[in-house]
């Protein structure tokens, strides 16, 4: 290859999209870096705090599309205080120093600023898309200037987010020559929108293919968009209610029936039953459907619609689904490849049906294709699991939860060990996994010997003793990301290979048996590793005894040193 | 650094993997299994275990459940008829956990996990109220595994901590039950009080639970007004534990509205082991095999939107779903002299 002009070997590495590959190419010797580091123009930071900006933007000067990942996982559920950090300001900030082309930012579990987005929205001119999920800290004024701003916006998707909503005009604010658009989702809004603004935005963009609404937009707003936007393929309903007996269900009725196009369907934040026969003629067309923030959405009716999906690809439901439920999503959805069933009373108050290891084992055995599943279910049995790992060895993602954290077999009370072990040793493509239930070390011995493809494991509330830690840490070549809590591994785990860690993104413990002693040793014999010390509850003193316990404890390989902006009780020591 | 690589030998960890049962004997085991108590429910009372070992016994005797199910009953109404399941097969004969594969696309997996679901919460009947799917169903559950729910995740997190080497473990557990406060008012209208809930379990995004309670909260609201949306009433018993809510817009008569609170409650009234409470029915002959199981009677009454308590079934559907602002399960005793003609309609009987 050395024998090729540069610019023959900077076409080939253009066909070279994956970021692995990329730095794997980048590796091979300074040619091949250097040419390499000036066509990659799509930049993944795992960890926002792994390096500075300025070092991404030294390296990476054509960069166009940024994407940035900030808090560690388990700050989705409230395990990180809230002002930890994952703060996005400063990599706008230098990217606007240093002119970069910025046309792409994606942002995952930031602080998000309007600050920020104002930057954004000003400093880039071709500024093309915007997805933040799971981020907080801006309000719809941020949104207002993203959509005055930016001419040339083509996406404009929050996923999740906590947004103060300020009940402003930020839809007004898309400029009359904005005509670009191609995907908007504004479902995790929760206030008012100006709708008469919605329409003529929508009715300018002839390119809109994804749109996806929050609650607050009613059905008679959802008809006229659909009757604007015939060329609309992915559609998040806002609120789905009105009389069945009216004139717009019975056009919108007539309007559905033609819609062949529609391939992706959500929402439905609010449903009345009677409305529902609208929509079936839609489902048999249907790649992907997500129903998981639709709890109104009878049982009855999801059975009805689940039986048309032939085509379906992606299914997110909530568990009142019910095992009988998923029978019929075996029977139906040959074809479906993802599935995340989320519990609709996740507080256990009392209303709530729920499903079984009983679905799981007929969804196994119905979808062969099924490669990647999230699953809150009450018990799980060690028995199913092998079967369901006998019939879907092609799980890429196996994310299984059980609502009591330590539930062990329900059939057998023995540990879930067995069935986990099935499932590692069958799909030897598993990229991540989320184990629950009563487990002991013998799981992890599992999972080191055979998940040679892990990269990412969650783990919460597993019995057992410091081998179990172990034996991951020992056994997984590949692991990236490891994420535990509540459980009792000691320094003895934490220290056995500490140069481990160097090789993954992060380490996360909390709840465990990490002493402060164990923290100082690992931040000493590993100064490129941020070893940092949350003490939330303010019970820990920095300079104190070796043998405090230390709750909660982030550890990630970083170039940037101990971070500048951490917070008084996050400690790098 | 050495690498630790321990092969688990003392435990018999190795040999495991390769031990797959085969279909034999997994349904040979599947007959063996016994409801367990592993929650720690046997110190709730001897009314739960014998209730639950009922279930089982009669689970394992015959799948033809119908006979014995408890029914709530409006005068003259009559449960719908139940017919075997959509996915085909009959439930009788297919095994518990199918190690074979089966490519027929059709699930294989019987109505008999109920064995082993004796103490799961009495949710079987409120998934079968859901889903309408007409398949043979046994009520189970009881509403005193439902209440040591509550218990068991306390239980099951005190395991959890003592499992632990630390001190701090179990402070930090006890620690997290008092930090997490969880939803006041959604605690406050749902029964089970003072319930220890684990700071970020389940794991699912705050976005989402947040979401999730808005809108149930929501649905809340809409308890007993008219018009479309969901119109959720509250259905409370007489000595039931906690309430329930249901969604009038979900049923089309009330011969649906009073089978599907039949199998909400009925859980509640096994569990009191026939002692007072099942929901009787009117005329037929299936409710007299059931009266003769149970010995009490009760009536569903409901609260108009003047405030007065009527018998429910005078009014027609519509209308009473109009003024319905919620439910009442009450002892027959009680209900004398409520609607006009109470006295006169015969008494349900169980």
């Amino acid at each position: 290859m050395n024998y090729f002009p540069d610019e023959v070997i900077e076409h080939v590495f253009h066909f070279v999209n994956s970021n692995k590959d990329r730095n794997s190419i980048s590796l091979v010797c300074k040619l091949w870096y250097r040419i390499e580091r000036f066509s990659r123009s799509r930049v993944l930071v795992g960890n926002c705090y792994a390096i500075t900006p300025e070092r991404v933007i030294a390296r990476f000067p054509c960069l166009k599309s940024l994407f940035l990942k900030g808090k560690p996982h388990f700050a989705d559920f409230n395990l990180v205080p809230q002002d930890w950090g994952g703060y996005v300001y400063p990599w706008i900030k230098c990217l606007e120093k240093n002119r970069t082309n910025l046309e792409e930012l994606r942002l995952k579990r930031m602080i998000v600023t309007d600050d920020s987005l104002e930057l954004v929205a000003k400093s880039f001119s071709n500024f093309k898309s915007l997805v933040l999920v799971s981020c907080e800290g801006f309000t719809t004024d941020g949104l207002a200037a993203i959509a005055a701003n930016c001419r040339f916006l083509r996406e404009l998707d929050l996923q999740e987010n906590e947004i103060e909503d300020h009940r402003g005009q930020w839809l007004n604010c898309f400029s009359e020559s904005c005509t670009s658009l191609v995907a908007l989702n504004f479902a995790c809004l929760k206030g008012d929108i100006n709708l008469a603004a919605l329409e003529r935005l929508v009715a300018r963009s002839p390119n809109l293919k994804s749109l996806r609404l929050n609650r607050s937009v009613p059905v008679e707003t959802l008809h006229r968009i659909l009757v604007q936007a015939p060329q609309l393929v992915d559609i998040g309903v806002g609120s789905f209610v009105c009389d069945p007996e009216s004139e717009t269900f019975l056009k919108l009725t007539a309007l559905l029936q033609k819609r062949h196009s529609i391939r992706s369907l959500s929402g439905f934040f609010e449903m009345t039953l009677y409305c529902a026969p609208a929509i079936y003629p839609l489902f048999s067309n249907l790649i992907s459907l997500n129903l998981s923030y639709a709890p109104a959405f009878p049982g009855k009716e999801l059975i009805k619609i689940l039986q048309l999906c032939g085509k379906l690809q992606k299914l997110w439901v909530l568990d009142c689904i019910g095992d009988k439920g998923l029978e019929i999503v075996a029977y139906s959805c040959k074809e479906l490849q993802e599935l995340r069933v989320f519990p609709s009373d996740p507080d256990g108050d009392g209303n709530a049906t729920f499903v079984t290891e009983e679905g799981l084992v007929a969804i196994s055995s119905g979808c062969p294709k099924l490669n990647s599943l999230l699953y809150f279910c009450a018990q799980m049995t060690n028995a199913a699991l092998i079967t369901v790992a006998r019939n879907c060895p092609n799980f890429i993602r196996f994310r299984l939860c059980i609502l009591d954290p330590t539930k062990p077999d329900a059939a057998t009370l023995q540990p879930l060990d067995e069935g986990f072990g099935a499932i590692v040793q069958a799909c030897k493509g598993l990229r991540r996994l989320s184990i629950s239930g009563h487990l002991t070390d013998q799981v992890f011995q599992y999972i080191g010997m055979h998940a040679k493809n892990l990269e990412m494991l969650s783990v919460a509330f597993a019995g057992g003793s410091d081998k179990g830690m172990l034996h991951v840490l020992n056994g997984c070549e590949k692991l990236n990301k490891l994420e535990i809590r509540d459980c009792p591994y000691g320094d003895g785990a934490l220290l056995n290979n500490v140069r481990k860690y160097e090789t993954m993104r992060s380490l996360w413990m909390s709840s465990c048996n990490i002493s402060m002693g164990g923290c100082r040793m690992l931040a000493k014999s590993m100064p490129r590793l941020n070893v940092e010390v949350i003490n939330e509850n303010g019970d820990l003193n920095r300079d104190g005894d070796d043998d405090q316990l230390v709750d909660k404890l982030f550890v990630y390989r970083t170039l940037a040193g101990p971070r500048t902006d951490a917070p008084d009780f996050v400690w790098t020591l | 650094m050495t690498l630790l690589l321990a092969v688990e030998e003392g435990q018999g960890g190795g040999t495991r993997l390769a031990n797959s049962p085969s279909a034999d004997s997994v349904s040979h085991d599947c007959s063996g299994i016994k409801e367990r108590n592993y929650l720690g429910l046997s110190e709730c009372s001897s009314v739960d275990s014998c209730a639950v070992s009922g279930v089982s016994d009669e689970n394992k005797s015959s799948l033809n459940l119908k006979a014995t199910e408890l029914r709530l009953g409006l005068p003259g109404s009559q449960s719908p008829e139940r017919d075997l399941g959509v996915c085909s097969g009959k439930p009788e004969e297919r095994p518990l956990f199918p190690l074979l594969t089966s490519k027929d696309g059709l699930c294989s997996l019987s109505m008999q996990k109920n064995l082993v679901s004796g103490n799961k919460r009495g949710f079987t009947d409120a998934i079968n109220e859901l889903l309408d799917v007409k398949n043979v169903v046994y009520t189970n559950g009881s509403w005193i595994a439902g209440n040591a729910g509550v218990d068991m995740k306390l239980a099951s997190r005190e395991r959890a901590a003592v499992k632990e080497a630390g001190p701090k473990s179990s402070a930090e557990c006890s620690s997290a039950v008092n930090r997490s406060v969880r939803n006041p008012t959604k605690a406050a209208n749902n029964a089970p009080a003072a319930k220890a809930q684990v700071i970020g379990w389940p794991p699912i995004r705050s976005f989402r639970k947040n979401t999730l309670a808005t809108t149930s909260k929501d649905n809340e609201e809409v308890d007993g007004k008219p018009g479309p949306g969901s119109l959720f009433v509250k259905v409370s018993m007489d000595g039931a534990p906690y309430l329930r809510k249901v969604d009038l817009r979900n049923y089309a008569s009330y011969p649906e509205l009073s089978s599907s609170l039949e199998k909400m409650f009925s859980g509640f009234t096994i569990g009191q082991c026939g002692s007072e409470s099942i929901p009787g029915k009117g005329k037929l002959n299936e409710s007299k095999l059931r009266d003769l199981l149970l010995g009490s009677e009760y009536v569903l009454t409901y609260e108009d939107k003047d405030g007065d308590w009527m018998l429910v079934g005078d009014v027609p559907w519509e209308m009473f779903i109009e003024s319905c602002k919620r439910l009442k399960i009450m002892k027959g005793s009680e209900a004398i002299g409520l609607a006009p003609g109470a006295a006169e309609k015969p008494k349900i009987k169980i």
